[in-house]
């Protein structure tokens, strides 16, 4: 699950281009949008296509993304419970 | 300054080759939007209207063209050649054209287009329409996101304006392309069925398409029965967010206070309201904000998306040209697909086609990267 | 010809690796990529932006040129820009992803740049503009339409201040040249003059 967590900060800071943040940066319960690291709606999308692409995860309703993706512990848990890849 | 007018027109779309049969189909509420399934377009079955590309390449071969031109160039050609012709303006040096698109004719990327990659340059498609008919200026290609349709009839306005032409061509359109749903898809703004606009039930956008050409002029004796003239129109940016619309509906409500300004009118002195409502959640919200801002909650509204969907960078100009009938023939047009109000402000949805002395119409038009236009017309009896 | 009344204010260029402002030369680096030129500017000019990263390079390209010319702007300032190839750069990326045999995926962070007016988006946001916005594609820089439209958002109260200009990215290479145009200004607002200041590189 740790692997996993690493490995989410380090694609979320690739492919969301957050060039000012380190993934030493990012707690595992850091919210992810607002406060937090400030992602915002594009970004929220772009989380959905990660799922897809890289998961195998295709979300029924782009609603539910605003639970999964509040911080890389509910990502993280999400994933390894419905990933199929 | 110089009263500036529309006049003569054409649309082509999923109901033919002309204006009037769209107007046509609209006043029967009968809708141009069809489930469509083309997995080389996008891997679900989708809504949309598209253009019967055979009769307008029938169409296109009468106007005895000497090269291959693209699909979107043939619409293009094919509307501007039906407004040219009966307008009968000479091309000379004090005629504009004005090409309105987001996209182009950005299919060629696709490896399978026959045509070169060169031809997704918008000078390119300019360059090909202005020698087609022989225009002694440039084309000017407005590029700007969802508005730009309404947006080029100010341009042309503004231009006249400054004397540089006496009159202009306006000519917009974008195609329904994988380019543009794979896009509009991974915003999760499609929705699955036919869209409705300020619905409780809405669910999304449809991506649609229509070729569209109008005449805008300074000159009175060149107007038409369904001629308008332009009153007032602004353009605002929301200074927000580049796809998100504006919580406030802030550059929607300030491009229609300043063109109510320039037009020197009051909320009440505008008898309908042809707005975007594009069905995504986010966007009928914003304008039903802003329209509340600008105290016009109460005029007539309609959304033409559920007729034509959304046709990008064509939809303002389609969407003028239809406001234009429906003022001249005191018809208000129903808000296809609309059934109970779904946005947190009232707004005065059209339901159904219904009979009212109009003078006066508001176009708007909102789109990615804030932009966002108004602009006002007024019935005009040549 | 000569516009009364209308001044150029001030004009950037942001071309072969160097970015100047009326004529002097701010800031240059040896950098052959766009990317990384770009990235060094930013932090020379100690632009505090995260969004500037999410940008496509068409828009960090107009951003920049913004960055050093609208520092102490009017409020109500339009934005009329214009290139050749408009966000093909960035449209490219978009087909390219949708196009994958091994599995297409529209990256929502790319499609919304495949419209060159989200850099004046970006600009509105960056410096709280709620004006005028229009984009242009023409073949070359035509300061003629360019000034004619400028001059009617300024004749008719639309706007206090136009900036316009040329931001062209294509292929790698870049060519910016921005102007505000005003009441007041160093140069008068005419067609000739800013053909010279786009010529001189």
């Amino acid at each position: 699950m740790s692997e996993l967590k690493q490995e989410l900060k380090e694609k979320i800071i690739e492919q969301l281009n957050l060039e000012d943040v380190s993934v030493d940066e990012i707690a595992n319960n850091d919210p992810l949008f607002g406060e937090g690291l400030g992602l915002d709606s594009i970004d929220a999308l772009e989380l959905i296509v990660m799922l897809d692409k890289d998961y195998g995860i295709k979300l029924a309703d782009p609603k539910e993304g605003r639970k999964i993706f509040e911080s890389i512990d509910t990502m993280a848990a999400y994933i390894a419970a419905n990933r199929s890849n | 300054m110089d009263s500036v007018y529309l006049s003569h027109n054409n649309i082509v779309s999923a109901y033919g080759l002309d204006s009037a049969a769209a107007i046509d189909g609209i006043k029967n509420e009968v809708s141009g939007l069809t489930l469509v399934n083309d997995p080389d377009l996008l891997p679900n079955p989708f809504y949309s209207s598209l253009i019967d590309q055979k009769n307008v390449h029938e169409a296109f071969l009468k106007l005895n063209p000497q090269e291959a031109y693209t699909r979107l160039e043939e619409i293009l050609l094919v509307s501007l050649a039906d407004t040219l012709k009966n307008s009968g303006v000479p091309l000379t040096d004090r005629v504009g054209l004005i090409i309105s698109t987001t996209k182009g004719n950005i299919d060629v990327l696709d490896t399978d287009s026959p045509f070169d990659e060169s031809r997704a340059y918008l000078s390119e498609l300019g360059g090909k329409i202005k020698s087609f008919f022989g225009f002694k200026n440039e084309a000017l290609v407005l590029s700007n996101a969802c508005v730009s349709g309404v947006l080029a009839l100010a341009v042309a306005k503004r231009l006249i304006h400054q004397k540089r032409y006496d009159h202009v061509f306006v000519v917009a359109g974008d195609l329904v392309s994988k380019f543009i749903l794979s896009g509009f898809n991974s915003f999760q703004a499609l929705s699955e069925s036919p869209c409705r606009p300020y619905c409780k039930t809405r669910t999304g956008i449809n991506i649609g398409e229509v070729g569209c050409s109008v005449l805008v002029t300074k000159d009175k004796d060149r107007l038409i029965d369904a001629s308008v003239r332009i009153l007032g129109e602004a353009s605002c940016n929301d200074a927000n967010h580049i796809s998100g619309p504006s919580r406030t509906g802030e550059g929607l409500y300030r491009s229609i206070a300043s063109a109510m300004r320039q037009a020197q009118l009051a909320p009440k002195a505008i008898d309908f309201i042809s707005a975007h409502g594009t069905a995504t959640m986010y966007n009928d919200e914003m304008e039903a904000i802003a329209f509340n801002r600008a105290h016009l909650q109460d005029s007539p509204l309609n959304s033409l998306k559920g007729y034509f969907g959304h046709t990008l960078g064509a939809s303002g100009l389609l969407e003028t040209i239809i406001g234009m009938y429906s003022l001249h023939s005191n018809t208000l047009f129903a808000s296809l697909g609309f059934q109970e109000l779904g946005v947190s402000q009232p707004l005065n949805i059209i339901q159904e086609t219904t009979a009212k002395e109009s003078s006066v119409f508001l176009k708007t038009a909102s789109g990615f990267g804030g932009c966002n236009t108004a602009a006002i017309f007024q019935k005009i009896n040549p | 010809m000569n516009m009364p009344g209308h001044y150029i204010k001030s004009y950037c260029r942001i071309a072969n690796g160097e970015i100047s402002r009326n004529g002097k030369v701010l800031f240059s680096d040896a950098s052959e990529e766009f990317p990384a030129f770009i990235k060094a500017a930013y932090k020379y000019f100690e632009t505090d932006y995260s969004k500037f990263f999410k940008m496509d390079n068409l828009s960090k390209l107009a951003f920049m040129g913004a960055e050093v010319l609208l520092k102490d702007q009017e409020k109500n300032t339009a934005l009329v820009l214009s290139n050749k190839a408009s966000s093909l750069d960035t449209d490219r990326k978009h087909q390219a992803a949708i196009s994958d045999r091994s599995g297409a995926f529209a990256s929502p962070a790319v499609f919304v740049y495949t419209l060159p007016n989200i850099c004046m988006g970006e600009i509105s946001i960056r410096h709280k503009l709620y004006s005028e916005n229009s984009f242009f594609i023409f073949a070359e820089f035509n300061p003629h339409l360019l000034s004619d439209y400028a001059n009617d958002l300024l004749e008719t109260g639309k706007a206090d201040e136009v900036l316009c200009g040329w931001v062209e990215y294509d292929k790698g290479k870049y060519d910016a040249f921005l102007y505000v145009i005003a009441k007041k200004g160093l140069l008068p607002h005419d067609t000739g003059e800013l053909t010279k200041l786009y010529r001189t590189k």
